[in-house]
């Protein structure tokens, strides 16, 4: 029984920790107040950045060496996802172009990246079949502490949702960052660099989500890469801001609780394929009534950031 | 220095040049990651991609066909971005839709009359996606609930909805459902002069005129502006801003739902949980690109159906991934959407 329900946690955690990177990026770049729509593309290109260069240090070195196997592929998903959100940014912050359009464009945009280059990769090297990187893969899923079956990255979503509320709520910074999702106009007569924040909270934001897409490739599923194996994670991620509130502590747990709603249908013997996709569906109903909720008590600190989704032009009054 | 300011009387030639001019960078920046990837001519790429879309009549309908489909769903979004109800929710609106064009022809098949049955069906499916797009309007005009995260959460429940379904209705576990009505064709929209899809593109087509007309000439449209612009003049000139949320999310979603039923009686019959396939997200480009205008949609829907079928076209000539396609179609966005800002702003260089 005990063992079960170890089991069962122990999954849910896995599962939750993709989520939970997205859900921790998508939080920064909201509290910045920019509705990054484009994350669940972010995170397919962060996911196939690391591929891409696991593959290229396992391809042209012959006896790879165990710091480089983890910090290549962080590296290539940092620089990969970084650059995704730089497109976002420049879009919306620099050219102003709309926020909703421009997150769509990504994530078309990033999931094309992903799936055509997991499908060809191996052809423009000669190679064939599919992608496996298993000794890299392997590294990643070292267990870090020895009784506990996680990979760094786990722990370090965790430490990232932590940072990022100590950030948001108790540094100049973080309250800079949050003024200028407040109220930009505001945050600027204070004197405070607008540009500056809009470009760090969706930059940063979208490099951390970018991580839950490694996580996705290198730990849980081993190096590999399937077509779409990611799935709509990516949209959760963004169900999960909501539902926690943008708080991102409050994230940690819903992002379990939500993996363990999606591999709960797995896990339960004897359910009907109907039944799954009900409760499937239950994230994003939870999701929805959280919204309605919060929006009928009016709570100010249970809020979107005001400025959520609207760009911010100096000369307009 | 440099100076940026906002100008409003940008002369259409110049928008249109500035457009253009974007387009065609992108199409440069497109042929050097072909050419990176193919080593192949990228003006053959092109060549190809205009042959291969075209080549044959069934091709070229389709390829009417899809665009049809996708100018329904962009002028199903319409009226709400114009006032500013960001509906992400076609995706959804389009599957309950057609789910309930597909629960009728499922459960009647051929115990009614075809002509009936497609009323019904109808019927049945622009009341379903009304009521789906309703629901987060009617929290928005309420209790200012955020619609973007709400409408873009019912896609997800509308999906799930539909699996469910279909596992109900397809018990060996393949979660496919087959053509509904087969030998029958109850409930099919029929073809007219041969073509099977020329009843669905004439439908889309009245559509677009009347809501170029509903849009432009209405008291109605009129309301939808001007809430658009400003919710607070809207309040103080005495036009009831809750009832113009409610009643225009309605009428986003019931043509979400027609969009549904064009998909499921009259092009593939059946349901899937990727039947809109993302064109509910590709429509508010669409729609936004061609500044809300039903027109201007035609053209750019059908530049976009064109870059994605051509895409995939060259695709299969090249034998690369067909998610290629994706990849130039969002570079080249990328470029339109970054126009829009030389287009909006003029900027100025001062010297010391």
């Amino acid at each position: 029984m005990f063992g079960t329900i170890a089991y069962l946690l122990g999954s849910s955690i896995r599962q939750g920790i993709p989520l939970l990177f997205g859900a921790t990026g998508e939080i920064l770049t909201e509290k910045g107040g920019h509705l990054n729509l484009g994350i669940p593309g972010i995170m397919y290109v962060g996911g196939i950045s690391g591929i891409i260069g696991g593959y290229l240090y396992e391809h042209f070195c012959a006896n790879p060496n165990p710091a480089l196997c983890i910090l290549i592929p962080l590296l290539a998903t940092i620089i990969g996802s970084g650059l995704m959100a730089l497109i976002f940014s420049f879009l919306t912050v620099t050219l102003r172009a709309n926020q909703n359009v421009t997150g769509l464009t990504l994530t078309t945009f990033g999931i094309g990246i992903g799936n055509f280059f997991g499908a060809s990769l191996l052809s423009f090297f000669g190679d064939s079949g599919s992608i496996s990187l298993l000794t890299i893969g392997g590294w990643y899923k070292a267990k870090l502490i020895p009784f506990l079956d996680f990979g760094f990255l786990a722990y370090l979503a965790v430490i990232i949702a932590i940072a990022v509320s100590f950030y948001l709520n108790r540094t100049r910074a973080g309250l800079n960052m949050r003024a200028v999702g407040e109220n930009p106009a505001t945050a600027d007569a204070a004197g405070i660099n607008v540009t500056k924040y809009q470009y760090l909270s969706t930059i940063i934001g979208g490099i951390i989500a970018g991580l839950g897409g490694l996580y996705w490739v290198m730990d849980y599923t081993g190096g590999t890469w399937t077509n779409n194996g990611f799935g709509d994670r990516g949209w959760l991620a963004i169900a999960i801001v909501i539902f926690a509130l943008w708080k991102p502590v409050l994230g940690i747990f819903c992002s379990f609780l939500f993996g363990g709603l999606y591999i709960c249908c797995i896990l339960i013997p004897g359910l009907s394929s109907a039944s799954k996709e009900l409760i499937t569906m239950a994230p994003y109903v939870v999701t929805i009534l959280v919204l309605i909720i919060t929006s009928i008590k009016n709570k100010r600190e249970n809020q979107p950031p005001a400025h959520l989704g609207l760009n911010y032009f100096r000369e307009d009054r | 220095m440099i100076y940026i300011s906002r100008r409003t009387d940008a002369p259409l030639k110049k928008a249109v040049a500035i457009k253009a001019f974007a387009i065609l960078l992108s199409l440069v920046v497109c042929a050097l990651v072909l050419f990176v990837m193919t080593r192949l001519n990228p003006l053959d790429i092109y060549i190809a991609m205009f042959k291969g879309s075209l080549s044959t009549q069934r091709k070229f309908w389709a390829l009417l066909q899809n665009t049809a489909i996708l100018l329904c769903i962009s002028l199903a979004v319409t009226p709400a971005f114009k006032m500013k109800f960001w509906n992400l929710g076609a995706e959804g609106q389009v599957l309950i839709g057609a789910l309930v064009s597909a629960t009728f022809m499922f459960y009647i098949q051929d115990s009614w009359p075809s002509w009936l049955l497609i009323l019904v069906m109808l019927v049945a499916s622009v009341a379903a996606g009304l009521i789906w797009a309703g629901i987060p309007g009617y929290f928005k005009a309420r209790f200012g609930t955020n619609e973007t995260l709400f409408t873009l959460m019912m896609n997800y429940v509308a999906i799930q909805l539909v699996k469910f379904c279909i596992a109900v209705w397809v018990p060996n576990g393949s979660s496919v459902m087959g053509v509904l009505n087969r030998q029958t064709q109850c409930g099919w929209i029929p073809s007219l002069f041969g073509q099977k899809y020329l009843i669905n593109i004439l439908i889309v087509a009245l559509l677009t005129v009347l809501m170029y007309i509903y849009l432009k000439y209405s008291k109605q449209g009129y309301e939808i502006s001007v809430v658009g612009e400003s919710e607070k003049t809207a309040r103080y000139i005495g036009i009831n801003v809750k009832k113009v949320i409610l009643r225009t999310a309605c009428i986003s979603g019931a043509i979400g739902g027609l969009a549904g039923f064009l998909l499921c009686a009259g092009t593939g019959h059946t349901v899937s949980a990727t039947l809109a396939g993302g064109n509910g997200f590709t429509a508010v480009l669409v729609s936004w690109l061609a500044k809300f205008n039903p027109f201007g949609m035609i053209l750019t829907s059908l530049l976009i159906v064109f870059l994605q079928k051509g895409s995939g076209e060259i695709a299969q000539a090249f034998r690369l991934s067909d998610n290629i396609s994706d990849v130039t179609t969002g570079i080249i966005l990328f470029f339109i959407i970054g126009s829009e800002f030389f287009i909006n702003y003029k900027i100025h260089l001062r010297r010391k």
